[in-house]
């Protein structure tokens, strides 16, 4: 063994409390978005939560209903998903496959400018671009629907599902291309039966990163949603999410008591679903050893 | 419709799909540079806002993006960077290895609002900073941890073993050797994440909505323990809390101008330090 000077024993004791950090900050947020959220689950308990109104505001009949707020979640991000697919997983077989290096040189940096644009600004692009023509192509009284909210997600989305898919795409071992062009497939057939199959887990993992983009999105859907928690399937109706719902809130709230709480509540939902796709995301990708995203 | 033409059909309509990111992307950008340009002056960006925002500039907005990054990137770099060290040159196989980099992860996934919370939480009420400068700036912090994090082990990583192992081979420590042969090399990469990293800060609203909330603040902050306005969130009060959306339109375009030009800027450069460094470093 090496013998080490002191500050060599320093450093390393330095590097790893830093790292040991890295854990305790995971830690501290589930503790204390837990510990927040205990209020309400001793005074209303989670059988409220299953209520199918959310009015936490009324002074005589307040009601936690998730359902409307986790419903609003849902209906945007499965719409901002169904929106985001084909751009982001086209782009990246396209970037992948097909583009030229020029080509690529033109298109990368555009899709991470999408990626760096701020959430507040492209919301505010909803609110004065988006929305009225939304309102306008489907003649409504408002622009501010779920359909706009999750236009404005799929655009958020892309960047994620496109990147990680092209890390997919291009991991696939260019025998397995060879071979496929060698028994005359064209490369088309290449692409759809030989890439994109075997790179298939990785496009699925860059979809639940997607997704998990999205429901964690505040902004966008805060500003251009509509703000209503109601159930509905109706892409035409304006909802609230379960993120525009603690943004709105609380700021109106008093500390400590079961409304402030049941926001931490909403809190430890949101926490929960984007964990779990993450998790599973991640297994994924590091199943099949593709670049950590 | 035989195969060939069959194969230029598909690319051609992969590529329009691929393309039409782009004509997004432009399309937003464009219409704020030009609806905003006409707002930007050296009033617009030196003078506090004036009747609820619709007249006047933008600086304690400004300022307070300024205060609040500063804030963020100094706790989250020595952090982001030393963790990245440990990652790169100590660790070794092992369960805790795995759950820093489950942290690490779990961390980037963490929805922004949900930071907010985490702040509110922990910096505004237990430790008592009150929304202040403070308490967002390490929000934030938290927040970029894990940006800061994956580029500089990227750029350590990018540092040569031989580099390393010709230093230990003169025996000098592990501690000298990271510091004299490793660091300085990942430098660029470093900044690279670094200014990622406050672009993100930067663009950042729904924390800063919970732990500095301050909707419309014309003054400029006296210490980190004051509430301060921010450009995300002045953005945000304009375009949502304004009864007169139209005569606010020329202060919604020109914050938001501001606002894209210091993080799309931060990127460009970002990117341009990595173009410049893997050219001028090759081994």
């Amino acid at each position: 063994m090496r013998t080490s000077h002191w500050t060599d024993k320093v450093a390393r004791l330095v590097f790893t409390a830093a790292a040991a950090n890295a854990i305790l900050i995971v830690f501290l947020i589930f503790v204390f978005i837990g510990a927040e959220s205990r209020t309400f689950m001793g005074t209303e308990g989670l059988g409220a939560l299953l209520d199918t109104q959310w009015v936490p505001t009324s002074e005589i009949d307040a009601r936690y209903g998730l359902l409307p707020i986790l419903g609003g979640s849902l209906l945007v991000t499965f719409l901002a998903t169904l929106f985001a697919i084909p751009f982001g997983v086209i782009g990246a077989i396209y970037l992948a496959e097909v583009a030229k290096p020029w080509e690529r040189e033109i298109l990368k940096p555009f899709v991470e400018m999408l990626a760096g644009i701020p959430s507040v600004v492209v919301g505010f692009f909803g609110v004065v671009v988006l929305g009225p023509m939304v309102r306008d192509v489907f003649g409504l009284n408002t622009g501010f629907t779920a359909l706009t909210a999750a236009l404005l997600l799929a655009l958020m989305a892309v960047p994620t599902i496109l990147t990680i898919s092209e890390d997919a795409i291009r991991n696939v071992p260019s025998a397995y291309k060879q071979a496929s062009v060698a028994l005359g497939a064209s490369r088309l057939q290449t692409i759809f039966k030989v890439c994109v199959p075997a790179a298939l887990s990785g496009i699925v993992a860059a979809v639940m990163l997607g997704i998990g983009r999205v429901v964690g999105e505040t902004m966008a859907v805060l500003m251009v949603a509509g703000g209503r928690p109601v159930i509905t399937a109706n892409p035409m109706d304006g909802v609230r999410t379960m993120t525009a719902t603690i943004a709105a809130e609380m700021g109106d709230v008093a500390v400590g008591d079961t409304h402030y709480s049941v926001l931490f509540v909403v809190g430890v939902v949101l926490l929960l679903m984007t964990f779990t796709l993450n998790f599973i995301a991640q297994r994924v990708l590091k199943k099949y050893g593709y670049h950590q995203a | 419709m035989n195969a060939r033409t069959r194969e230029t059909a598909a690319f051609w309509a992969m590529r329009l799909t691929a393309y039409s990111v782009v004509v997004i992307v432009g399309y937003i950008v464009v219409d704020i540079v030009v609806r905003g340009a006409g707002t930007i002056s050296i009033p617009f960006l030196t003078e506090p806002m004036r009747k609820s925002g619709l007249e006047g500039g933008i600086l304690p907005a400004i300022a307070g993006t300024f205060w609040l990054v500063a804030c963020a990137i100094a706790a989250a770099l020595p952090l982001g960077v030393a963790c990245a060290i440990y990652l790169t040159e100590y660790a070794r196989p092992s369960r805790f290895t795995d759950m820093v980099r489950l942290a690490i992860t779990t961390l980037a996934g963490v929805p922004s609002i949900v930071f907010g919370l985490f702040g509110l939480g922990l910096f505004v009420y237990q430790l008592k900073f009150g929304q202040s400068i403070l308490a967002g700036g390490l929000t934030l912090a938290c927040l970029i941890l894990p940006t800061i994090i994956v580029a500089s082990e990227e750029a350590l990583r990018a540092v040569p073993a031989d580099f390393r192992a010709g230093s230990m081979a003169l025996g000098a420590t592990k501690w000298y050797t990271i510091r004299t042969n490793v660091l300085p090399y990942a430098l660029p990469g470093i900044m690279t994440g670094s200014i990622l990293g406050v672009g993100r800060a930067a663009g950042e609203t729904a924390p800063i909505l919970l732990t500095v909330a301050a909707a419309y603040l014309p003054f400029l902050p006296n210490s980190p323990m004051d509430k301060v306005a921010a450009l995300p969130y002045h953005l945000y009060y304009l375009a949502t809390q304004v009864p007169d959306m139209k005569a606010a339109e020329p202060m919604q375009y020109g914050t938001a101008l501001v606002l894209i030009a210091l993080v799309l800027g931060m990127n460009l450069g970002a990117m341009l330090i990595r173009a410049y460094f893997s050219r001028k470093h090759r081994w």
